[in-house]
């Protein structure tokens, strides 16, 4: 079969499709441009700058398949810069790397790969597809590395994205992976891994949002009880769970609670106040398919590097859901997304809405 | 006969002379030649050098021989985009004293005219872009309404590398000559695919490349009428005549003073034939393909180049799928990375943006055959087919 691999020029992908070339598939790789390079007035730190571009094509020319750059600025700049500039300007937390799988990746990148007869795309997520036979449905399953896991940044995929997805190393831990890149020698065995927003390599998302964002307004900080502590330069700048660069001096540490972007507010209180059980998820995709008919007990994870915790998912039958935690879990953040398990499946996931 | 299909071991089909031609085997006998046998510094008083100049002598001869020039006229440079960027920088810091700071040119020039044009608009020049018409054609008119007294300089392409559409270069130069303004022309899409003659445009500086008709890359000239006084940028010896400063790369000169003879030789009268299965191809793509429509000028343009429109289909998809049956071709222009950017040729001659996404560019050569192009034109409706169904139907369960 052939079979297109999404190769960001990290060891992931590069891994991933050299496995699918062991298997025997006509593997053609394709890297997205996402940003103008032309100048070089963007630099990124680590995902698919013009070196990691070039690393994809030295793994692709080392293992002799064609290796092809698409330009994908237009769709990037539309689908997850706009939006994740959006997101902050209304007081959320964005995860842009949802958007780029579920809306660059798993919606142009299969299009193109169909377009060229391609059976699947290949990536290089922490992350399994089964076929279940008795419900006749894809299953979306936790990597087997749990640390690497990357589940939770594909809970928007639909069972015809799914049908069309491989994720040949969602097998394997990360160790394994590297392994594989010696044994093959690839260039990019020893790479370290990719942490920060591709498109903010250095890190300071709030001067990121300033600069696309011309006009935003300086607002109070304020404790739970409305007492003005300080002032802020814009609540794009604060996020759920933060506790340093407040400027506010207090006895106890405080800790952002809450944004309130009609009034421009930045709500802080001590770290008891952080703590929540019950929240909504909007725009919920269920992996199957089809929602469940009434309440569900599961474990919901509220953000990547969050162990998911015992809940109760209440759907409302309008795509939203309910869901109330056994214990509480600290900075519940608008924005994240929200992902539901049971055990290693991903049952679905839906945006934290305030 | 091409074999279809596969990816590894099978013939492959070239259809991209206008990004670069397979160097001759003339060609790749004199570099080899000429480097193994004539190592010495053309600049050099002794039989070594002397040699060594022997060779760029024979060379400039032959280029020179190529546009109806004298020798002496030629500077030999590292190629096209060197030869725009002496040409222009050049002439416009020589008239610069002058009081003349004005530059023209055209949209549709390739981005070493048009990035240099930008350079010089930072530091002070003013630059005014010609507008084209549908068919990517300069009027004279449009250049006489913007011609000024200070008017430094007129820049225009001899034949466009998308579209392949050839200018009316010798009356855009009788108006800059009207005016005291110096004109270059940009041929290095033309010079090996059609009779050049400096004397019959009537420019003043022209840029030629070695390696778009079968000579070296990293090989190119700028003809500078004798007269014309271009400023150096490359400072340092006295080589090129003060022009060009930097040992000549003699192998490579010497490769492309072949091809020049080769074009003199044969070239240009395998123009009729290409041009005969270029637009025997068009019309059975125009005929197998629905939505589909040639951009330029069908009568004016070069004889090798073909830039078709096919209507709902990405090119950087059909182009990829392209070569994964084994054929060559290309989109406007590649960026840094080596995806592709949309045509800024396509976008001045007015055409909407999702054409100018829907174009590709087939580009012919001296070892096109006719049984190449059927085979491009039988893989094309099956392609754009699949490429059309994508955006209809969801994609098959696997």
């Amino acid at each position: 079969m052939r079979v297109v691999v999404a190769m960001s020029g990290g060891v992931d992908s590069s891994v991933a499709a050299a496995l699918l070339v062991e298997q025997g598939h006509e593997v053609v790789g394709l890297s997205m441009q996402l940003y103008d390079q032309r100048d070089g007035r963007e630099s990124f730190g680590s995902c698919c700058s013009l070196d990691d571009l070039a690393d994809a094509r030295r793994v692709a020319a080392a293992l002799d398949f064609p290796h092809y750059i698409v330009n994908f600025e237009e769709q990037f700049q539309a689908k997850v810069v706009r939006n994740f500039v959006d997101e902050y300007a209304a007081g959320r937390t964005p995860i842009p790397c949802v958007h780029c799988n579920a809306d660059l990746k798993f919606a142009h990148l299969v299009e193109r790969a169909s377009g060229l007869n391609a059976g699947a795309v290949a990536t290089g997520h922490y992350a399994r597809v089964l076929f279940d036979e008795d419900s006749r449905r894809y299953q979306l399953r936790r990597g087997a590395d749990g640390d690497k896991d990357q589940s939770y940044f594909l809970f928007s995929l639909t069972q015809d994205q799914l049908a069309h997805a491989m994720f040949p190393v969602g097998t394997l831990t990360k160790p394994e992976v590297r392994r594989h890149a010696e044994r093959l020698g690839l260039a990019v065995a020893d790479k370290p891994d990719s942490h920060e927003i591709c498109f903010i390599p250095d890190g300071k998302t709030g001067d990121f949002v300033d600069r696309h964002l011309p006009e935003h307004a300086e607002g109070d900080i304020v404790d739970s009880g409305g007492a003005v502590l300080g002032r802020h330069r814009g609540i794009h700048r604060y996020t759920v769970g933060q506790r340093k660069g407040l400027g506010v001096s207090s006895a106890a540490p405080l800790y952002v609670l809450r944004l309130e972007p009609v009034d421009q507010r930045v709500i802080v209180g001590p770290r008891e106040e952080l703590g929540q059980t019950d929240f909504r998820a909007a725009q919920v995709n269920w992996i199957s398919g089809t929602a469940p008919s009434g309440p569900i007990r599961a474990t919901a994870r509220i953000r990547h590097r969050h162990t998911d915790a015992p809940a109760t998912i209440s759907p409302d039958g309008l795509g939203t859901v309910s869901v109330r935690f056994d214990t509480p879990q600290l900075a519940i953040t608008p924005g994240q997304a929200a992902v539901f398990y049971d055990g290693d499946r991903v049952l679905g996931g839906g945006w934290i809405a305030r | 006969m091409p074999k279809a299909g596969c990816y590894h071991g099978s013939v492959r089909i070239y259809l991209d002379y206008n990004a670069t031609t397979p160097p001759l085997p003339e060609v790749i006998a004199t570099v080899g030649r000429v480097m193994a046998s004539t190592f010495g510094n053309p600049s050099s008083v002794h039989t070594f050098g002397q040699q060594a100049k022997g060779e760029l002598d024979h060379a400039r001869s032959a280029v020179a021989a190529l546009i109806g020039a004298e020798p002496s006229e030629i500077v030999f440079t590292a190629g096209g985009t060197e030869s725009d960027n002496l040409a222009i920088r050049g002439a416009a810091e020589a008239l610069e004293p002058a009081g003349r700071k004005h530059l023209v040119t055209s949209g549709i020039e390739h981005e070493a005219v048009l990035n240099t044009m930008r350079a010089l608009e930072r530091r002070g020049w003013s630059v005014t872009t010609l507008p084209v018409d549908q068919s990517g054609v300069i009027s004279p008119a449009a250049l006489e309404a913007v011609i000024r007294k200070d008017t430094a300089l007129v820049s225009v392409m001899h034949a466009n590398n998308e579209i392949g559409t050839i200018q009316p270069i010798a009356e855009l130069a009788a108006i800059a000559r009207a005016h005291g303004a110096v004109m270059h022309t940009d041929a290095v899409q033309s010079v090996g695919k059609i009779p050049v003659s400096v004397k019959a445009l009537g420019v003043d500086v022209l840029s030629l490349a070695g390696h778009k008709f079968g000579g070296p890359k990293g090989t190119g000239a700028l003809w500078i009428r004798r007269g014309v006084r271009l400023s150096a940028h490359l400072t340092g010896g006295k080589q090129e005549r003060n022009r060009r400063a930097g040992t000549e790369n003699v192998p490579a000169l010497a490769g492309l003073g072949a091809a020049a003879r080769a074009a003199i030789e044969t070239g240009l009268t395998a123009g009729l034939a290409i041009a005969a299965m270029r637009d025997r191809f068009e019309d059975s793509v125009l005929r197998s393909v629905a939505g589909t429509a040639i951009n330029g000028d069908r009568d004016r343009r070069v004889p090798n180049t073909s830039n078709i429109s096919f209507e709902g289909i990405e090119a950087e998809s059909l182009l990829i799928a392209l070569d994964l049956e084994g054929v060559a071709v290309s989109t406007g222009s590649a960026c840094s990375s080596g995806s592709l950017e949309p045509s800024h040729v396509l976008r001045a001659m007015g055409l909407s943006q999702a054409r100018g996404r829907n174009s590709l560019r087939f580009s012919l050569g001296a070892t096109s055959t006719a049984e190449e192009l059927d085979f491009v034109a039988d893989v094309l409706p099956r392609l754009t087919a699949r490429l059309r169904a994508i955006g209809r139907a969801p994609a098959a369960v696997r």
